[in-house]
């Protein structure tokens, strides 16, 4: 699969650096809204609007944006594009825009978003970094929605808002409460570990699902990381 | 080759305590009230006990099998978990709620962190505070056959008279092993006579309850409504059974000290100004994960160390 082509980049977000089961980014949101599935769906896809816009522009852009402000100037990139999501959903979707609330304008400080500008888009061309926005975030739309549904299973007995255990299951309410966030999170995760664990086992070539950055740049054994950056433009812009 | 000529690394002394020896006579002592929940509460809260004990030592026996680690159910450690746990619920929680509970104590609360020694909080307790948050309502159903009503704590706060004799003896609502305080002082003393625990974190316990009631009690040193406190809920339980567990108490014994007055005065502040009548399972566990501070900050100084500076 050739580097930095659509296809690659969406499994690189929905697998292979799951912002959420991999990366570990962006818990704020994970944690706190991901109280059932349609909450957790609703916050995945307002992210990725938010995310896949803003590393294009911030891709156009990167030649004009100075070097020592870039973070303001991303940080206004993606503010701008925050503020139009979420007079949007006020228009449009006003249940989703009551149940997200207050961590709407918190996803300008969404730490997967400027991580993506700052790692990705900044270095790369306009395709490729729409194509990451886009696969970041359904890769982390897919993670909040499965925590989402996993803690609405348990905690409510409800699937989607339908009820789907039987009448007699006693919902155990501390998985919609705090604590269940990082209980279902840590738990997924486990399990995400041990499937590529298992897969190391048994010789398969792991290093495609193995986690792309360990954010320890001084030990990075990761020459894929440096390529990257050292990429020549692709011509995309 | 007798144990004498072995040549090893230290420890060279060795106690004849072990972990299992401790563990039978914490069982022991729990007897006695274990005994009198199940006179009290009748054949349900036998079977709850039952249920809870099983569930925690098979979820310690099938965790180890599946992890290929060496089997530790015999150290009776997985059996006092359980028991403590099923003393804290009531009589009236269905089987299922022991089995819950039992796993959720055993698997999360313990073994995930590393089994014994390693557990950072009381597992019977996390457990407890996990079943009290999902299942409010079963937690807090003391309605029996024998008693019916709000447990004495919840009398004392809105206002209204309890008889302390009762409370005593454990004639009362509550959870199953938590009414009789006669009973489990029976035991403590055997604990305390072998060895087991000492008074230093029970001692300063309920000392530092006692003045923390007298001062913000809203009675001065109402002997009635202070002995009302001692006897009532899971006081006497946590502080004897709970807030000793080797594992998650300071290793100091000033910290042991701290500890105790940390509860103590976390206690009174759930019991008099919390929304709920009861603190001391979240008094404990919040003890619990302070720990490791109270450690730091009582290290004694190394022989030779400290003292007058040249």
């Amino acid at each position: 699969m050739k580097q930095g082509s659509a296809v690659e980049r969406l499994k690189n977000g929905i697998i292979t650096e799951n912002p959420t089961f991999v990366l570990t980014l962006g818990m704020c949101p994970t944690l706190a809204v991901t109280t059932s599935a349609i909450n957790g769906l609703g916050m995945g896809l307002t992210t990725m609007a938010v995310l896949a816009l803003s590393n294009m522009f911030i891709s156009m852009l990167r030649k004009v944006i100075p070097d020592k402000v870039r973070i303001p100037a991303f940080i206004v990139v993606i503010a701008s594009f925050v503020t139009v999501v979420e007079l949007l959903l006020k228009a449009y979707i006003p249940f989703l825009y009551d149940a997200l609330g207050l961590y709407i304008p918190l996803i300008v400080v969404n730490c997967i978003i400027l991580g993506r500008a700052e790692a990705y888009a900044s270095k790369n061309g306009v395709i490729s970094s729409l194509f990451d926005g886009i696969g970041m975030g359904l890769g982390f739309t897919v993670a909040l929605t499965i925590i989402g549904a996993v803690r609405e299973l348990i905690g409510a007995g409800q699937l989607f808002g339908y009820s789907v255990m039987p009448a007699s299951y006693v919902p155990c309410s501390i998985f919609v409460l705090a604590p269940g966030a990082f209980f279902v999170l840590a738990a997924l995760t486990a399990i995400q570990n041990k499937v590529k664990i298992a897969g190391e086992k048994k010789g398969k070539d792991m290093s495609k699902i193995q986690s792309g950055c360990c954010s320890d740049c001084m030990n990075c054994s990761d020459t894929l990381c440096g390529q990257r950056k050292e990429e020549p433009d692709n011509g995309n812009n | 080759m007798s144990d004498l000529m072995k040549v090893s690394s230290n420890p060279h002394i060795r106690s004849k305590v072990t972990t299992s020896s401790i563990m039978l006579a914490v069982v022991i002592a729990l007897l006695p009230a274990t005994g009198f929940g199940i006179y009290n509460f009748g054949l349900d809260a036998l079977i709850l006990i039952l249920v809870t004990v099983a569930s925690a030592v098979l979820t310690e026996y099938l965790y180890e099998k599946i992890m290929h680690k060496p089997v530790t159910i015999g150290d009776f450690s997985a059996v006092v978990t359980g028991l403590l746990l099923a003393l804290n619920l009531p009589s009236t929680a269905p089987w299922w709620i022991g089995v819950i509970g039992g796993v959720f104590a055993i698997l999360v609360v313990k073994m995930l962190f590393g089994g014994l020694g390693q557990n950072f909080m009381n597992p019977a307790l996390g457990a407890r505070c996990f079943l009290l948050i999902s299942y409010t309502s079963i937690m807090c159903n003391f309605q029996t056959d024998t008693y019916t009503g709000a447990t004495p704590l919840a009398a004392l706060k809105a206002g209204e008279n309890v008889n302390i004799l009762d409370m005593v003896v454990g004639r009362t609502a509550g959870t199953i092993g938590e009414t009789s305080m006669i009973a489990i002082v029976i035991g403590a003393c055997f604990l305390i006579l072998l060895g087991v625990i000492d008074l230093r974190i029970p001692g300063s316990y309920i000392v530092s309850f006692v003045i923390f009631i007298t001062l913000f009690g809203g009675h001065g040193f109402d002997s009635a409504f202070i002995s009302a406190h001692l006897a009532g809920g899971g006081l006497m339980l946590g502080a004897f059974f709970m807030a000793t567990d080797y594992v998650t108490r300071p290793v100091t014994k000033k910290g042991q000290y701290v500890y105790g007055i940390f509860l103590g005065i976390l206690t009174g502040i759930f019991r008099l100004f919390g929304p709920s009548a009861e603190g001391v399972s979240y008094a404990i566990i919040i003890g619990n994960l302070i720990v490791p501070l109270f450690e730091k900050v009582t290290l004694p100084k190394a022989f030779g160390r400290g003292g007058e500076k040249a």
